[in-house]
């Protein structure tokens, strides 16, 4: 419950916070309703569409409403997927109206102890500290591996956990071990001569829970012909602390990744995580009120690319890529396609392999519900939007369901398991196919393995 | 204020679960596509059968609350804004598509129904419903036979109302009645389908309809013509018609629309001409291939500097999803954007385009234009920002002089937008007092107690473009 004062303190704030021209900007076509996946799967219900949530916020601005439960409860149901804002004729950047209202709420409500405690924990403590992302994923890694994942799950314990956590729990990518989590290399050659030289953002979940996602990128971008930068002074990209309305910290991150980067002579910044490359795509917007910062995030964010346009440009899928014959959907990241606008060429390179059958699922481009810490947070609309997607991935028959963000890439496997796929269908993501490819093709030639790193 | 005693009553009927009268939940439902218009119902009721639609309209008409019966909202005559309070229908469990009939060729579908849908569905069998209003996608059949929508293909095909066969009813009073049938003929006594539909929910509610389909024509094709003179693309209109040949598709867009739209489309349309027109032609192969021929001559004899036949279908779909979205873009221009609806003979397109470029001229607005040339229907359409209230007088004026010389060329206030609140001020000027008092003879003897849709079609005063708000 927020009480009056937190209310009339978040009205306030509205007022002068909020963007009133992109509010007003907003015509109330309804063009966007169609691609809302929780206007759909509310039942068409106008609150929970992006023309309704956005006279919300307009309506708190013009002091019509009280910025109540129900506007709150409407907020915190969106996804953040950005589908509406690819449709809107008006161009209307709903993202970011929804990044401030939140950053507004989030700041102005007093929420309960343990929350405010667990939010400054992952935020604040957990998230911006690399060594602390890895002590936490070496925890990980030996809660999996000394057996007591296997006991919790044998008695029963994670049954105190709310479902939505306990289902997280069992799709858990393994984690490296805490040697295995070592430091980064600084530089990497390329195979052959340097056709380009880039710079390569590690992420900070990317960079520890799926780390060799990582280190598939980075050999994927040497076998493409680049020379790597890899920064260590970077550090994690500051989405959750957007979009979870932690404004402030995010802004401290965005600065810190500018400075990690910007004296690098490189082409491009090359990011692996559709979440992670379209925050740092806007930058630009989240300091623009920073003169300081303001065209060095500019500048920042006009070099960032995704790994799989790199690819297609350096003609990647031109080398001899091979797997063993599997049927292959494509589950977009909502970010990758609607901020980086990245659809073709993950398909591109997709179709490029020997042995893949691609088939487009229905509504790929919907999102799956993951939607950054979503999935727990919402899990009951989470999970109906999930079960719809795999609906749709079942229709194709797809035994390999490839993704290229880490959030998607979790949630797949939660649906995999919720359909009861397990035995027959996996979940990858792109990078990590395109080198299993590219090692696959190898192979056949009779030529020792290809991975490797520095 | 609806009375306890009838929210008690009102919540028995469709569950508490489809009723909503929190602020939050009253608020999405205060406001359409009508730009300035905004007023907040008491609640909002969502029935899952035409029983229950009965049920409610007799309790409403016994307490007598306003009931407003909503679509999607995209109406752009503030035909759903609930100027008067009272309870906002939704009709989102009934959506149905009931039956295709393929020996009779009709369908029968719920009011929900997304236009878009049913034309694929219809498709899918290959049968054809012609009307499409730019907001197919969302717009529903309940909320296209209560406005009369026309589309892009209303020259040769017509309006909604040309496929409105039968319609399921219930009346103020709570009474069902059911109109017309899969019947091609039938002149058993008024013919209250066609009161109904464009009756903006005034008259009753629409729970079902059934609908008239066609065979799919045999083939398609989309062209292009340029013009560096807007009042040469308008004479193409009338030469076109002239020469009998009546295509599918004929649609006006000016330089300052295709710049928008091209900017939100990016199909690489020119934007450094002042006008385009969009011609389509559909039926048995060798007649599309003839009128696009003739149809081409006729444009380059007007002085089209280039005409060109879209070379696939993904490219004609790209030229008319680009025209579906000329309103939406013209609203990147400016905050407010304020479209009207025009309508004149077509063989005065020509004088009408000239008259709204003098009268923008004259009050020095920006008034772009686009519309179906092909029915004489325009939409100039007013980028503006509603916070400047000298602007916005000047607004107002100029759209009251394009009425004015609609109705001097023999044309009207609206083609295919309806009424509303919004032009109800105007109607007078369409029909003299005697037809207003045709009208509300009609009202009042379906609707006594004025519980549908209230304030609309009919101008209480001279309030004209005012944010109302309860
Ligand atoms: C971008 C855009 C493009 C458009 N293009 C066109 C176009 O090309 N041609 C055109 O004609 N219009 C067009 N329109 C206007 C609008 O889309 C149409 O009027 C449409 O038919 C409205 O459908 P809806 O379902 O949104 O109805 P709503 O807007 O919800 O309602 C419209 C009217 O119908 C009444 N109503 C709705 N359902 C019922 C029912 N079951 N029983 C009784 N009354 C009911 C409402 O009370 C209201 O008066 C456009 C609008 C937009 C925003
Ligand atoms: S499409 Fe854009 S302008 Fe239209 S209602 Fe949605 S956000 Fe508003
Ligand atoms: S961001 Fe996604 S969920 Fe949120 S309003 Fe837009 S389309 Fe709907």
């Amino acid at each position: 419950m927020t009480s009056k004062t937190d209310q009339a303190l978040i009205q306030k704030a509205f007022q002068e916070r909020m963007d009133e021209d992109e509010l007003m900007n907003c015509m109330r076509c309804g063009f966007c309703l169609p691609s809302c996946p929780t206007y759909i799967e509310s039942g068409q219900q106008e609150a929970q569409s992006p023309r309704g949530r956005i006279a919300l916020m307009k309506a708190v601005v013009d002091g019509l409403i009280e910025p109540d439960e129900e506007v709150e409860r409407s907020l915190s149901l969106c996804l953040g997927c950005r589908a509406c804002e690819q449709v809107c004729p008006s161009g209307v950047r709903y993202g970011h109206l929804l990044e401030e209202a939140r950053d507004i709420i989030a700041q102005h409500k007093r929420m309960p102890l343990h929350v405010r405690l667990v939010r400054k924990f992952v935020f604040a403590g957990l998230f911006p500290h690399q060594e602390r992302m890895r002590k936490a994923a070496s925890f990980l890694g030996w809660y999996q591996r000394s057996g007591l994942q296997t006991l919790v799950r044998k008695t029963g314990l994670l049954r105190l956990l709310p479902a939505s956590f306990r289902q997280m729990e069992r799709v858990l990518p393994d984690v490296p071990t805490a040697k295995e989590l070592k430091n980064r290399p600084h530089r990497l050659n390329p195979d052959g001569s340097a056709k380009k030289r880039v710079a390569f953002f590690t992420g900070c979940l990317m960079d520890t829970m799926f780390m060799t996602t990582n280190d598939a990128t980075m050999r994927l971008l040497q076998l493409a012909g680049c020379e790597v930068i890899i920064p260590p002074s970077q550090g994690c990209c500051g989405a959750l602390h957007g979009h979870g309305g932690e404004k402030e910290l995010a802004k401290e991150l965005a600065k810190r990744n500018i400075a990690a980067f910007e004296q690098l002579d490189v082409e491009y910044i090359v990011t692996n995580a559709g979440g992670c490359g379209a925050f740092l795509l806007e930058y630009d917007h989240l300091l623009k009120d920073d003169p300081e910062w303001r065209d060095r995030a500019a500048a920042f964010a006009a070099k960032i690319k995704d790994i799989s346009e790199v690819l297609v440009e350096l003609g990647f899928h031109q080398l001899s890529l091979r797997v063993a014959p599997q049927t292959v959907t494509y589950q977009d990241s909502c970010h990758l396609r609607n901020v980086m606008r990245t659809a073709a060429a993950p398909r591109r390179l997709l179709q490029a392999i020997e042995g893949v059958e691609f088939r487009e699922m229905k509504d790929a481009d919907r999102c799956c519900g993951s939607a950054g810490i979503y999935n727990l947070v919402e899990p009951e609309m989470s999970m109906q939007i999930l079960d719809y997607k795999m609906e749709m991935a079942k229709q194709t028959r797809a035994t390999t369901i490839v993704t290229a963000n880490p959030g998607c890439l979790l949630q797949m496997k939660l649906g995999i398991e919720r359909a009861g796929l397990t035995e027959s269908v996996r979940a990858v993501h792109l990078v990590d196919l395109l080198l299993e490819a590219a090692e696959g093709a190898q192979a056949a030639r009779g030529e020792e393995r290809i991975r490797q790193t520095s | 204020m609806i009375p306890n005693e009838a929210k008690k009553r009102l919540i028995q009927i469709v569950g508490a679960e489809n009723y909503d009268d929190t602020k939050a939940g009253r608020l999405v439902y205060s406001y359409d596509a009508t730009p300035q218009f905004q007023s907040l119902p008491d609640a909002v009721i969502a029935p899952r059968n035409t029983q229950e639609v009965a049920e409610i309209a007799k309790i409403c008409n016994e307490y007598r609350i306003p009931i407003v019966p909503r679509g999607s909202g995209t109406n752009l005559c503030a035909g759903t804004c609930p100027v008067e309070g009272g309870i906002v229908l939704l009709f989102k469990h009934m959506n149905r598509i009931l039956e295709i009939d393929e020996e009779n060729l009709t369908a029968t579908v719920q009011p929900g129904v997304i236009t878009l849908d049913l034309m694929k569905a219809v498709e899918g069998k290959g049968l054809f419903y012609p009307p499409d209003p730019g907001s197919m996608k969302i717009s529903t059949i309940g909320g296209n036979i209560s406005e009369n929508s026309g589309g892009l293909r209303g020259l040769k095909y017509g309006v909604t109302r040309d496929y409105v066969l039968g319609l399921e009813v219930v009346l103020a009073n709570g009474d069902v009645i059911r109109t017309g049938g899969k019947l091609a003929k039938d002149v058993a006594g008024y013919d209250l389908t066609r009161l109904f539909v464009g009756s903006e929910g005034t008259l009753g509610i629409v729970t079902e309809a059934t609908l008239k389909l066609i065979p799919m024509p045999e083939t398609k094709q989309t062209m292009l013509a340029l013009y560096q003179d807007l009042e040469a693309a308008a004479r193409s209109v009338s030469k076109i018609i002239a020469n009998q040949i009546i295509p599918a598709t004929l649609e006006f867009l000016d330089q300052p629309t295709l710049e928008v739209v091209e900017d939100y489309a990016r199909i690489g349309l020119p934007t450094d001409v002042k006008a385009v027109l969009l011609i389509e032609q559909d039926g048995p192969k060798e007649v599309v291939e003839r009128d696009m021929k003739k149809m081409a001559d006729i444009c380059r004899s007007e002085q089209a500097v280039s005409v060109e036949l879209a070379r696939s279908e993904e490219e004609a779909e790209a030229l008319r999803t680009a025209r579906r979205a000329a309103l939406s873009a013209l609203a990147r221009l400016k905050p407010t954007t304020i479209l009207e609806d025009a309508t004149v003979p077509r063989s005065e397109i020509a004088k009408m385009v000239k008259a709204i470029n003098e009268i923008a001229a004259k009050y020095q607005l920006k008034i772009c234009t686009f519309g179906h040339a092909g029915d004489g229907n325009l939409h100039p359409t007013c980028p503006t920002d509603a916070r400047n209230r000298e602007e916005m007088e000047r607004v107002e004026k100029a759209f009251e002089e394009i009425f004015a010389k609609a109705i001097e060329l023999g044309g009207t206030i609206t083609g295919e937008h309806g009424v509303g609140a919004m032009k109800a001020p105007y109607l007078e000027w369409k029909l003299g007092p005697a037809g207003i008092a045709a009208m509300k003879a009609i009202k009042q003897a379906l609707d006594p107690n004025n519980i549908m849709n209230p304030g609309k079609v009919f101008a209480k005063s001279t309030r004209k473009r005012v944010v109302v708000t309860r």
